[in-house]
């Protein structure tokens, strides 16, 4: 039933029946209607960012660890303009979220008017749609199509730009029945065509190198994607690597887990994907940080591809059985369908497969060579990992980006799916922090836990601010090598180790900036104390900033460097990464 | 030689393209609401597609849709991503390849100004007439012709005018429909 009101109450009350109980925000003048309606009721509850990029992150870690949309809501101008960074990361990992932006009245538009911006224009290639709201009638439609286009299909952010005069007009508010939004042009295919999944099972039944590759596509299809995931593979008996973006949807503690595979994957996932003849990509989309070279892909096999997005097909590689669909449907189906062609696993067909993985799984491509008198990054992450596995609590793990982030990847496990957020897609440093908030405003007793690098966590440090507002005990745990290492790697390998600003001159006290911020410090150089430090920063009921001095010049391997493909890969065991790369591979970088 | 003297190629892996470009002309559907255009030239421009036309206009008034003719000159592989993404768009319906589906009629209409007195004038008019230009406007020293027909009909009259006094031209750009009695 219809019901008047103004526009500003609308937003919280289409927000209130779309069961949005979070939003991260920021106000500021074009935005005040909003957050006065807000102000009256108490269903939906906002967070307080310091900065609005930090709620778009928030709201990137509570959508990924919840499986529901993400909500912000930022003003006209520079809050718009701040929040560009997280919806781009959002459009590049399919992540939903829904971006209310305020704006200047509609008879300012196109005035230059004080904290204008061209919203839509700016927000259009970084968004899955947007909206400018131009007349009160259209409101309430819009405010729950853009729920429906971003929560379904390939997910994405989606951005309503408000006026302030529509905020304050009046009209008939209505929740539309879902299946009157934009049932004309908007139509995402989510059933797979079954000739195509019989093609596949047909293609599986006689695989004797077969590779489950998946990706975050398995995550957005919701846990039971998960769920039937590792059923296919109990069923097959086929390996499973999968992609950064889609760790934890197959378990790390099972046998058929080949580890990550891409340009930091496992040894095993990387030649396995190169020597397979029967590839079944299942929600990954053969970004160029998994594939290398793309005329050494894979050169040998048959290649399956389900996706949601007809877009992903086919656009870097070709692939023989294309399966456009939701993965979670499209698994159901392969299960089925297998089953109903037979009973047992290929284990015999495939034996011989599996002695090869196993020989390259012997070479131990994670190794690395430990110290007791410096703290080696990667093994802070497995004492990391050992002490969380102690743990009573739901564990979430969120990262910063470079080299701590590949090494978290590498090193901490994951046996359930919505547990690792990570900026991958875009690669923004300052993701992790912000999204460990919006993580934990979503899971108030879980430990949450951004695995950081000290150049990454500065990006967004002013969040901690919000953590420390809002009581959320959210632990950063910084890698702190005082390098952009990741940077400084590249450089050794491909510019004559010049190491043009990728070091950090003055870097904060990070105990006394905790303190400043009203959080704990704490700070470990030293091996034999990093367990009791780490049990300290667990132990603490409130947001910690534990700083570990690492060693500084660590490598993250195995790397495949650039114009190699995927059987050229750098071990850990190799000394001078600077002679690997010739001139031709200098220049594809 | 030191690498970071010389041209750095791409940030990434590289392949020699090997596929032939194609020129195909596709018909878009889409819902006639603001900044609808900008999401589809956003696209071409956001993914390197290049557009060799462009049409627009509202064809169904009572349902606000609009029919996008673009013509795009681009490899098979790069025509279904372009289709794709197209389509990806929310307020798009439907994306038609009319040159990979078969027959259809392409037309365009010009507007082409020449100037010019004595022999040049009977010259023109006498082309003119061969080209079925239709006289739109005309002064003691000037003509408006208005045509209309596939493209290189177009393109050639308007070299015919170069050497008469061509002044300058406007062209819609392409309208495109498949033959037979199919709609979209
Ligand atoms: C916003 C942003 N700017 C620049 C980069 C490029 N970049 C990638 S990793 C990296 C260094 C990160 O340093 P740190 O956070 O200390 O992590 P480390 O590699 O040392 O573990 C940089 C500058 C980026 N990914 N994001
Ligand atoms: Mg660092």
């Amino acid at each position: 039933m219809a019901e008047k009101m103004t526009g500003a109450e609308m937003v919280i009350q289409a927000l209130t029946d779309q069961g949005v109980e979070h939003i991260f925000g920021y106000p500021g003048g074009a935005a005040l209607p909003i957050y006065d309606a807000m102000f009256q009721q108490d269903f939906v509850k906002h967070i307080l960012v310091r900065h609005e990029q930090g709620a778009t992150h928030m709201a990137e870690g509570y959508a990924r660890s919840t499986g529901k949309p993400g909500v912000v809501l930022v003003t006209s101008g520079p809050g718009a303009t701040n929040a560009v960074t997280g919806l781009t990361d959002a459009l590049l990992d399919s992540i939903p979220l829904v971006c209310i932006t305020a704006q200047v009245p509609t008879t300012l538009i196109g005035t230059d008017a004080f904290q204008e911006c061209d919203t839509v224009g700016i927000t259009r290639s970084c968004t899955k749609h947007n909206y400018l709201v131009k007349s009160i009638e259209d409101l309430p439609r819009i405010l729950h199509e853009a729920f429906l286009i971003a929560t379904t299909g390939r997910p994405g952010p989606v951005v309503i730009d408000i006026p302030k005069d529509i905020q304050f007009a009046v009209g008939e508010y209505f929740r539309p029945e879902a299946e009157t939004l934009r049932h004309q042009s908007y139509r995402p295919q989510v059933d797979g065509d079954l000739a195509a999944i019989e093609t596949a099972i047909d293609l599986m039944l006689k695989a004797e190198r077969p590779i489950f590759y998946t990706g975050g596509g398995v995550i957005n299809a919701g846990p039971e994607a998960s769920e039937n995931l590792r059923e296919l593979a109990e069923l097959t008996g086929f390996p499973v690597t999968s992609t950064l973006m889609g760790l934890g949807a197959f378990p790390a503690s099972n046998p058929q887990w080949m580890g990550m595979l891409g340009m930091h994957g496992t040894y095993e996932a990387n030649m396995a994907m190169h020597d397979c003849d029967v590839m079944i990509n299942i929600g990954a989309r053969f970004d160029d940080r998994i594939t290398g070279r793309i005329d050494a892909f894979s050169p040998n096999s048959t290649k399956i591809h389900v996706d949601i997005d007809p877009a992903s097909i086919n656009k870097v590689v070709q692939v023989h059985v294309p399966i456009i669909g939701d993965c979670n449907r499209v698994l159901e189906e392969m299960i089925r369908i297998w089953r109903s062609r037979t009973n047992a696993p290929r284990t015999e067909a495939i034996a011989g497969w599996w002695t090869q993985i196993q020989k390259w799984r012997d070479v131990g491509s994670l190794n690395f060579k430990n110290s007791d008198t410096v703290i080696k990054p990667q093994w802070a992450i497995q004492r990391l990992y050992e002490a969380t596995r102690k743990q009573s609590k739901e564990v979430f793990i969120t990262t910063e980006v470079g080299q701590h982030q590949m090494w978290a990847a590498q090193h901490f496990h994951f046996d359930q799916p919505n547990h690792w957020m990570t900026s991958g897609g875009l690669g923004t440093m300052g993701y992790g922090l912000p999204a460990a908030v919006g993580v934990q405003v979503a899971h108030p007793d879980a430990l949450v836990i951004d695995i950081a690098g000290e150049a990454s966590v500065q990006m967004t440090m002013q969040e901690l601010s919000t953590a420390v507002q809002y009581r959320l005990p959210v632990k950063i745990f910084i890698l702190n090598n005082e390098r952009m290492g990741m940077v400084r790697q590249w450089q050794d390998l491909l510019h004559g180790s010049r190491y043009a600003h990728s070091y950090s001159e003055s870097l904060p006290d990070f105990v006394k900036l905790a303190e400043a911020y009203g959080a704990k410090g704490i700070k470990c150089d030293t091996p034999a104390e990093l367990d009791a430090a780490i049990a300290a920063m667990l132990d603490y009921d409130g947001p910690v900033l534990f700083d570990v001095l690492v060693e500084k010049d660590e490598n993250c391997l195995p790397m495949i460097p650039s114009g190699k493909p995927h059987n050229e890969i750098i071990l850990p065991d190799t000394a001078n990464i600077g002679d690997i790369i010739d001139e031709k591979g200098r220049q594809l970088v | 030689m030191n690498a970071h003297l010389q041209p750095t190629g791409s940030a990434y892996f590289l392949t020699q393209e090997t596929q032939l470009s194609e020129r195909h002309t596709l018909s878009v559907l889409v819902d006639n609401e603001p900044g609808i255009l900008a999401r589809v030239v956003g696209l071409f421009s956001a993914r390197g597609f290049n557009i060799e036309s462009l049409t627009v206009s509202e064809t169904e008034h009572d349902k606000r849709l609009s029919r996008i003719t673009v013509v795009v000159i681009a490899t098979p592989k790069v025509l279904v991503q372009i289709k794709a993404q197209l389509e990806r768009l929310v307020p798009v319906h439907r994306v038609h390849d009319l040159t990979a589906e078969g027959a259809y009629l392409e037309r365009e209409l010009a507007l082409i100004k020449v100037n010019g007195t004595g022999d040049h004038r009977a010259e023109t008019l006498r082309l003119a007439d061969a080209f079925r230009a239709q006289i739109v406007d005309a002064t003691v020293e000037s003509f408006v012709f208005e045509v209309t027909g596939k493209p290189s009909k177009i393109d050639s009259f308007i070299a015919l005018m170069q050497p008469l006094g061509l002044v300058e031209v406007v062209r819609t750009g392409l309208a495109a429909i498949n033959r037979g009695p199919e709609g979209m």
